[in-house]
């Protein structure tokens, strides 16, 4: 059986990609703008591609930061992709301070490009990372359940979630000494800073995964 | 640890992957260019890097079905380069699937194209390619058009404007190396990772493992192209990745 999963489009970058790996995992995807066929998903994905600020200001203006709200009220499951992801948090600091959908308590910061060691620490991080459980944390019963610690997955991003609350992340990755939150998730809210659509295998486990919660 | 990310470069002349040797004298290979991609991907290379390398002759963009194609399947990050002029042509590669597009020919001519094509996508769009060849004085100028248009630009001296611009990456093709199986031009390598703090992407020249070590040492380099010895299946992407990790630079687990 298809399971059913709307993509909310609002505008932002290209969503083809993560159509295609929903619905290569058997995804039922419908790509929408409507607040009405929003409020009515099964599962719901906020991608999200370029400035924090952008995005969110996007959202707000086609109206669909309220029904995006709702749906996670719901208890259905929400994944947050890249900048969909970083909305979930109160506050991003890209181009000035922008609200953000406060649904995990943090705020998302600018990678430092100075290592402790004087180096230089290149912004964007790009490429592949290994995923790493922080202490405590367990993956079973999450997105992460069929992804072992040290497989990799695919980032392109300048910018990073500081958590208020540690139990909030789920994995982190090491970028040259810099922690980068890699996956939150609380309840049936989940995000990724990295691309699953684009992690090969591993990134397809993770999306069949989410479509099974 | 710093990752190093190895791309899969295709160039692709109308239906067919080929390859050439200082970008020219051109090869066909046969197979899809696109099942050529999704064995490397499958195979553990990090991205596809496709190339139309006729396309600039007639001002087209022309790879939109074939990226089409390509991402039905493959799962890993897909560039696309050759022959894009306009914001048209790169929101076509985009809306085909590509996560990025490479421009050369066009930025060169006009500047300005960076940064709109920046601010209308984003610069983790755009990859600014550089075909360098290098002077008999030991400098090195931009090249376009497959080494046949002679720009006049120094190239050390134009990606730092590239990237003061927004190019998101660089790209260095050495034309002197390309398609010789000699080995990186270490010395373009060193100079373009010193000038700018974009990731780079050397490209043009890889034979065998050794190369690896080579550029590894001289350059911070942030990812490596390789052609030749995929599509004619001299290295194997896996030993790549291990030369890599033995190297000290992270891969992904495949």
């Amino acid at each position: 059986m298809s399971k059913r999963v709307t993509v909310v489009d609002y505008g932002i970058g290209n969503l083809l990609s993560v159509c295609r790996a929903l619905t290569h995992e058997g995804g039922d995807v419908t790509l929408s703008g409507d607040p009405e066929v929003i409020r009515q998903a099964d599962h719901l994905v906020v991608p999200g591609v370029g400035a924090f600020g952008q995005c969110t200001l996007e959202l707000a203006s086609r109206h669909l930061r309220e029904p995006v709200l709702e749906f996670i009220q719901t208890g259905r499951p929400t994944l947050g992709i890249c900048v969909g992801m970083q909305m979930m948090f109160d506050i991003g600091e890209e181009f000035g301070e922008h609200q953000g959908l406060g649904v995990f308590p943090g705020r998302v910061v600018a990678i430092d490009p100075r290592k402790a060691d004087g180096g230089r620490r290149k912004i964007p991080h790009i490429g592949w990372n290994r995923l790493q459980v922080p202490n405590g944390r367990v993956w079973e019963g999450t997105m992460l359940a069929p992804v072992q610690p040290g497989e990799s997955v695919y980032f392109v991003h300048s910018f990073s979630a500081r958590c208020e609350r540690p139990e909030d992340v789920l994995a982190t990755v090491d970028y040259e000494d810099y922690e980068v939150v890699a996956a939150v998730g609380r309840d049936n809210v989940m995000g990724t800073q990295f691309h699953p659509e684009k992690s090969g295998d591993v990134g397809l486990r993770i999306v069949r995964q989410f479509l099974s919660l | 640890m710093r990752n190093l990310r190895l791309i899969a470069r295709l160039d692709i002349k109308g239906p067919h992957l080929i390859k050439g040797v200082h970008l020219e004298g051109l090869r066909k290979i046969a197979g899809a260019p696109e099942d050529w991609a999704r064995r490397y991907a499958e195979a553990g290379m990090d991205e596809i890097l496709y190339m139309d390398i006729v396309a600039s002759l007639y001002d087209r963009f022309s790879l939109s079905d074939l990226v089409r194609k390509t991402v039905d399947n493959v799962f890993i990050p897909v560039t696309v380069g050759g022959g894009l002029r306009t914001l048209e042509h790169v929101r076509q590669a985009l809306q085909s699937g590509a996560d990025k597009v490479a421009v050369n020919t066009a930025a060169i001519r006009r500047p300005e194209f960076i940064e709109e094509i920046a601010s209308e996508f984003g610069q983790q769009v755009l990859m600014v390619s550089v075909e360098a060849k290098r002077q008999p004085n030991g400098g090195y100028l931009c090249f376009t058009d497959n080494g046949r248009e002679h720009t006049g630009r120094e190239v050390l001296d134009w990606v730092q404007e590239a990237v003061e611009r927004g190019a998101g990456e660089v790209l260095v093709t050495s034309i002197d190396q390309e398609g010789t199986q000699r080995g990186f031009d270490l010395e373009l390598a060193e100079k373009v990772t010193q000038g700018v703090d974009r990731p780079v992407i050397i490209s043009g020249g890889f034979g065998q493992l050794d190369h690896l070590d080579a550029v590894i040492e001289r350059a911070d380099v942030d990812a490596v192209a390789f052609a030749h010895v995929l599509h004619y299946e001299r290295v194997a992407p896996a030993a790549i990745r291990e030369r890599a990790a033995s190297l000290g630079r992270m891969v992904r687990e495949v």
